[in-house]
């Protein structure tokens, strides 16, 4: 009896499962939170980003990170614009945190080879597109601290569901 | 007779696709909801929304890691979460931007392209809380962030009080494995949340004390508000239904038909369904399909002899919790017009004269 519970106790309820190892879970662990944390040492700035932005983002987002027809979305303009009849989203406007857009840079971004970007060039490429909205100068340089620090123009724009929020009358 | 079955080469049914991007298996496929019966989608007209593709996954060699605040992080293959009680239930999935066009008045001419981001299947697989009794989760964690293994390594943070209440961990659609375009081998599922929750191709759970604010959680799938500011997290799909025969693009001849469509919501059962054939003057209950499944579509019917003059037909329906499905200008005058995703106001369609059926 003893036996049958130190069993079940160090496999599991269920048994099922292996114990993952530091270095697996280093390796898959890209999760980047607001306040920085999941962030990699590195470093860049705008004006090493322009150059990236033009090889493998702007066929896409355009040149000016305007975006292309309705579907490559626009990385600049709108800001102050949310609560007008014609709300432009885009990062500038829309995205509250810095963090964000580094990761979904370093997640997802170039379309069509996500995570084929080095750790500086996705701090660079970030700096870039937040230098092309007016939140930092073109040398301004985003490492794993100062990248938290950018206070983005939408930062306090989001609030929880508040839903049932429309009145139906029968 | 053939090894797997092919439905009859007179039938023609099939999802509408909309590519987002230049790169072909990005974008989303809708449900011919015009076409079909009852309340289960066919696997093969499930719909689809993609962010970056449909990943081709070995299930031999697929990994779930579950970490973070955790005391025992593991790693489980597909095989083992399959050893675990199994639980098959019916439930409805919507994408969080089903019908986006309804609001700000780019409405679609049919059923299929205005609602076709809905679909229901019987999912198998099993409870998350029981796999996670051999992790054991942090008193400290209050999300999960949930990623999938697409090439964008699309990731979602879920709120412990779901995960410890009804999610899945789905390996099986309609008795047979997962389809690849809905996750194959693995997926998430968060019964009457919206779709985009519901991570594919799920390969890593990370418990942690706060949401990652991925972009899928905070630039997209936020409700944008007449004063400037956007609802986050909002999962749950509210109660909504749309007539789906006699419905757009369809053309009816006078006389009998029966009006029927969906109903569905992420708070429970509905439990009312009413339809009006006479522009919205007046009401009348319609028959629901019993049994009424929580969380997943009712089918609902009603008789109709039509005289052949222009008219507006719509459905409505409520729920246990008493929400009743609003109108389009109720659901602008709460929200305004750029919210989008969510919506789920009445659907009116116009019969003409002539027996076409178009969208109001």
């Amino acid at each position: 009896m003893f036996k049958l519970f130190a069993v079940l106790c160090c496999a599991g309820v269920w048994g099922q499962g292996r114990p993952a190892t530091a270095g697996e879970v280093r390796k898959l662990d890209i999760t980047v939170f607001p306040d920085g944390r999941g962030l990699p040492a590195g470093r860049g700035n705008a004006v090493l980003g322009r150059p990236i932005y033009k090889a493998k983002c702007a066929v896409c987002h355009n040149e000016a990170a305007e975006g292309r027809d309705q579907q490559w979305p626009a990385l600049v303009g709108g800001i102050g614009s949310l609560a007008t009849p014609k709300p432009k989203k885009s990062v500038g406007s829309y995205w509250p945190y810095a963090t964000t857009v580094w990761d979904y840079i370093n997640r997802s971004m170039p379309f069509d080879h996500p995570r084929s970007l080095a750790t500086d060039e996705v701090y660079s490429v970030t700096a870039f597109v937040l230098f092309l909205n007016g939140l930092i100068a073109e040398g301004h340089e985003l490492n794993e601290k100062t990248l938290p620090q950018i206070l983005m123009p939408n930062r306090n724009g989001f609030v929880p569901d508040r839903r049932p929020d429309v009145k139906a009358k029968r | 007779m053939r090894a797997y079955g092919e439905r009859s080469p007179f039938e023609g049914p099939v999802r509408v696709i909309r590519e987002l991007t230049a790169s072909p298996g990005t974008g989303s496929s809708r449900t011919p909801h015009a076409e079909l019966f009852g309340t289960i989608t066919p696997s093969a007209l499930h719909f689809e929304r993609h962010h970056s593709g449909v990943p081709a996954i070995d299930p031999a060699a697929h990994r779930l890691l579950i970490h973070g605040l955790v005391e025992n992080p593991l790693v489980f293959t597909v095989d083992e979460l399959k050893r675990f009680p199994s639980i098959s239930r019916s439930y409805f999935l919507e994408c969080g931007g089903n019908s986006i066009g309804e609001q700000s008045g780019n409405t679609q001419p049919d059923v299929q392209r205005s609602h076709g981001l809905l679909s229901c299947t019987e999912w198998t697989g099993v409870a998350l809380k029981e796999v996670l009794r051999n992790v054991g989760v942090k008193a400290e964690a209050k999300w999960m962030i949930a990623e999938g293994a697409d090439a964008g390594r699309m990731a979602r943070s879920i709120p412990m009080e779901k995960v410890l209440d009804d999610a899945l961990l789905v390996y099986g659609q309609n008795g047979e494995a997962l389809r690849p375009e809905q996750g194959y081998p693995l997926r998430l599922l968060l019964p009457g949340w919206e779709g985009n929750a519901n991570v594919k191709w799920l390969h890593r759970l990370h418990f942690a004390a706060e949401p990652a604010m991925s972009a899928k959680e905070t630039a997209y799938y936020t409700d944008l508000g007449k004063d400037g500011k956007a609802q986050i997290f909002t999962f749950v799909m509210e109660a909504r239904s749309v007539i789906t025969r006699p419905s757009g693009l369809q053309k009816i001849a006078p006389g009998f038909h029966e009006i029927t469509g969906l109903a569905w919501t992420g708070k429970g059962k509905i439990v009312r369904v009413e339809v009006s054939t006479n522009g919205g003057a007046s009401w009348a209950d319609a028959e629901l399909q019993q049994p009424v499944l929580p969380l997943a579509v009712a089918r609902f019917r009603f008789p109709w002899n039509w005289d052949g003059k222009e008219t507006v037909i719509q459905s409505r329906c409520t729920d246990e919790t008493g929400f009743l499905q609003p109108t389009h200008d109720e659901l602008i005058e709460a929200r305004g017009s750029h919210s989008g995703y969510h919506y789920n106001a009445i659907k009116p369609w116009r019969v003409g004269a002539d027996g076409n059926v178009t969208h109001v």
